[in-house]
């Protein structure tokens, strides 16, 4: 009880602290938006020197705003004359400045820039993806860029979710973002849509825009935005990553109207049918390396860019590219591969004549976009009977009896833990075994499907059965526990039907709730990750 | 053509499917050039021929479903979707290179 006072108050501390340092960052923040403004407002150029760089005045250009604002009052006198030379240049002086590298190249170019200032983007999704694809987007000048999220920045996001800071864990993702991208560009107009898109809320903040960034992390999310571009006649340009692979594919390319069939494929032409749910696995179970995502976020930035910069050269649109699906993989040679893909299918649901879905079926909230994916029920495998909690555990390891003396102890019974090795060896309770889940699962049970070799009849079925082997070699009681209190149910499951618990004779169950659970109910310095 | 003829082909796996295949994302195999039925093999055939002899997991049902690859997994004959080859009915050919990618989703 001292322990959870304690960590409490720990907490309690630790928590004010990071509200005072929030409060001092938006100080921080409000005060540099308003210095920026005034510098955009009244900012004439001091010179027109050709070899003006990145140093100029001697200052870095992160301070040259600053300095600008005090010479500023010399130049006063000139405003007038500024102003009235509006217009003479199709870009503001400080366009050309800033986007010179890209302006004087010819896939851009003054028309480009133009294009890029007029569009508006929205980016779904400010994670891995969205973060460094918004800040290419912002950065290259495009006029008018959306951010939806509804979620908040957290620890755990910001090795890959670049526009976020350790100071505004705890923000939504879409303000943390807006901090960011001000800073870096204050030109483009920022829109916040601070929620989770929902099939009644998609068409209303779609229309507004011009193209549209899938970043977001699931399959229910990733048909409801490609439906929507399809019924509004948007450009989609869709990433994922996982662990050190990504895809990248721009879709609804021409975005010509539902059942004509030059337009691009959509997302449901590619994929009419969800996987099933126990296939999908998130960033936060199967990992995720930063410049993984961040290379395909900076791919989205690219394609966009590509897109938005070629429309409607004259009266002729300029031929959209071949639909392609470009795979990245990190740890391969070589690590790009491009797959010609599929034109639309001539049935498919969304961009077909026989299209069924509307943006009536869509407003209506009649199409469940969570259903349809499916969802994978918490697992339940296991009777109360089987399962301790980590508590209880906790006691049985080191509750010693103060009237008979009996110390229970870590040795009378076995711990395996079923995580993967890595995570097994980052923090572990101690005495545990590591049997990872899955050598666990491809572990032949009893019921044996008849395609499958026999055990035996190769070598690696026999090394996989040797921890089986090995806890046959005792009769002490099996605990056994993961990460949140899944996988160690199935193992219990697979154990007894091994044969381990001897018919019952020996006990053979999970710790509810795995090691989350130890950490919030037993021991709160054990890691969490 | 005469049975034990075979096809000689790469097979790669990507997207996490490599998983269910020992963690090997690159196989050459020798395909039997004719299937169950004795018609030539077709990619059809491959599914089950990797399903029942090289896939070593017991999760088929991450693999297959209804007896064809399962939803969320791109099957791409020499760099293109089946899906512009004929899907499963394609008939192998010496030197194909046939690709299973598992769909992402993480962002």
């Amino acid at each position: 009880m001292v322990a959870v006072i304690d960590s409490l108050r720990q907490q309690i501390a630790t928590c004010e602290a990071t509200l005072q340092d929030l409060h001092q960052q938006l100080a921080e923040a409000e005060h540099n938006q308003r210095q920026q403004e005034r510098v955009l407002r009244k900012t004439k150029p001091l010179t027109t020197d050709p070899l003006d760089h990145d140093m100029n005045f001697g200052v870095p250009d992160d301070f040259r705003s600053e300095v600008f604002a005090v010479l500023d009052h010399e130049a006063e006198p000139q405003e007038q004359d500024e102003s009235n030379k509006l217009g003479r240049w199709p870009l503001e002086k400080n366009e050309y400045r800033r986007y010179g590298r890209q302006l004087i190249m010819p896939e851009i170019g003054l028309q480009g820039q133009l294009r890029l200032r007029s569009s508006r983007v929205l980016v779904v999704g400010v994670g891995g993806l969205g973060c460094p694809a918004a800040a290419y987007l912002v950065g290259a000048g495009v006029g008018t860029v959306g951010l939806v999220d509804g979620d908040v920045v957290e620890e755990s996001n910001l090795h890959r979710q670049i526009l976020h800071s350790s100071a505004r864990v705890g923000m939504t993702k879409v303000e943390s973002a807006m901090v960011a991208l001000n800073s870096l560009n204050p030109n483009v107009k920022l829109i916040p849509h601070i929620l989770r898109l929902t099939p009644e809320t998609a068409i209303s903040i779609f229309k507004n825009y011009d193209l549209v960034l899938d970043c977001t992390d699931t399959p229910a999310s990733r048909y409801l935005i490609s439906d929507t571009c399809v019924l509004l006649g948007k450009t989609l340009v869709s990433a994922s990553a996982l662990r050190i692979d990504g895809q990248l594919m721009v879709l609804n390319n021409p975005p010509s109207p539902p059942g004509d069939p030059t337009g691009g494929p959509c997302y449901r032409c590619v994929f009419p049918k969800p996987p099933p749910p126990e296939s999908v696995v998130s960033c936060g179970d199967g990992g995720i390396l930063g410049p993984v995502v961040g290379v395909m976020g900076v791919l989205q930035a690219l394609e966009t860019i590509k897109v938005l910069t070629k429309k409607a050269t004259g009266t002729e649109p300029a031929p959209a590219d071949p639909p392609t699906l470009l795979i990245f993989s990190a740890y391969s040679n070589p690590m790009f591969r491009s797959i010609r893909l599929r034109s639309r299918k001539a049935k498919c649901t969304a961009c077909s004549a026989q299209a069924t879905i509307s943006p009536q079926v869509l407003e209506s909230g009649s199409l469940d976009y969570a259903q349809f994916c499916g969802s994978i029920n918490p697992i339940d495998a296991l009777t109360p009977q089987e399962r301790i909690s980590a508590e209880s555990y906790a006691k049985l390891r080191s509750g010693v009896n103060p009237f008979t003396g009996t110390v229970s102890n870590k040795d009378n019974h076995i711990l395996i833990d079923v995580r993967e090795r890595v995570q097994f060896e980052l923090c572990s309770i101690d005495g545990s075994v590591n049997i990872p889940f899955s050598t666990v699962s491809i572990t032949p049970g009893l019921s044996l499907n008849p395609n499958t070799p026999s055990p035996g009849s190769n070598d690696m079925y026999v090394d996989e059965n040797d921890w089986a082997t090995q806890l046959r070699q005792t009769e002490k009681p099996i605990f056994v526990v993961c990460r949140l209190g899944n996988d160690s149910q199935l193992t219990v499951k697979k154990m007894k039907e091994l044969g381990l618990n001897y018919g019952g004779k020996r006990f053979i169950g999970d710790i509810r709730g795995g090691l989350q659970a130890w950490r919030e109910k037993v021991d709160a310095e054990f890691p969490e990750y | 053509m005469q049975n034990d003829e075979a096809v000689p082909i790469t097979v790669e796996f990507s997207g996490g499917l490599e998983i269910l295949f020992s963690n090997q994302k690159k196989y050459s195999l020798s395909l039997p050039s004719q299937d169950e039925s004795g018609a030539p093999a077709n990619v059809a055939f491959l599914v089950r021929h990797l399903c029942e002899n090289v896939m070593k997991d017991p999760r088929k049902e991450l693999f297959i479903l209804d007896g064809t690859v399962r939803p969320g997994i791109l099957v791409l004959i020499n760099e293109a979707d089946w899906e512009l080859e004929g899907e499963d009915q394609y008939e192998v050919q010496k030197g194909d290179h046939i690709m299973f990618v598992s769909t992402l989703h993480g962002g």
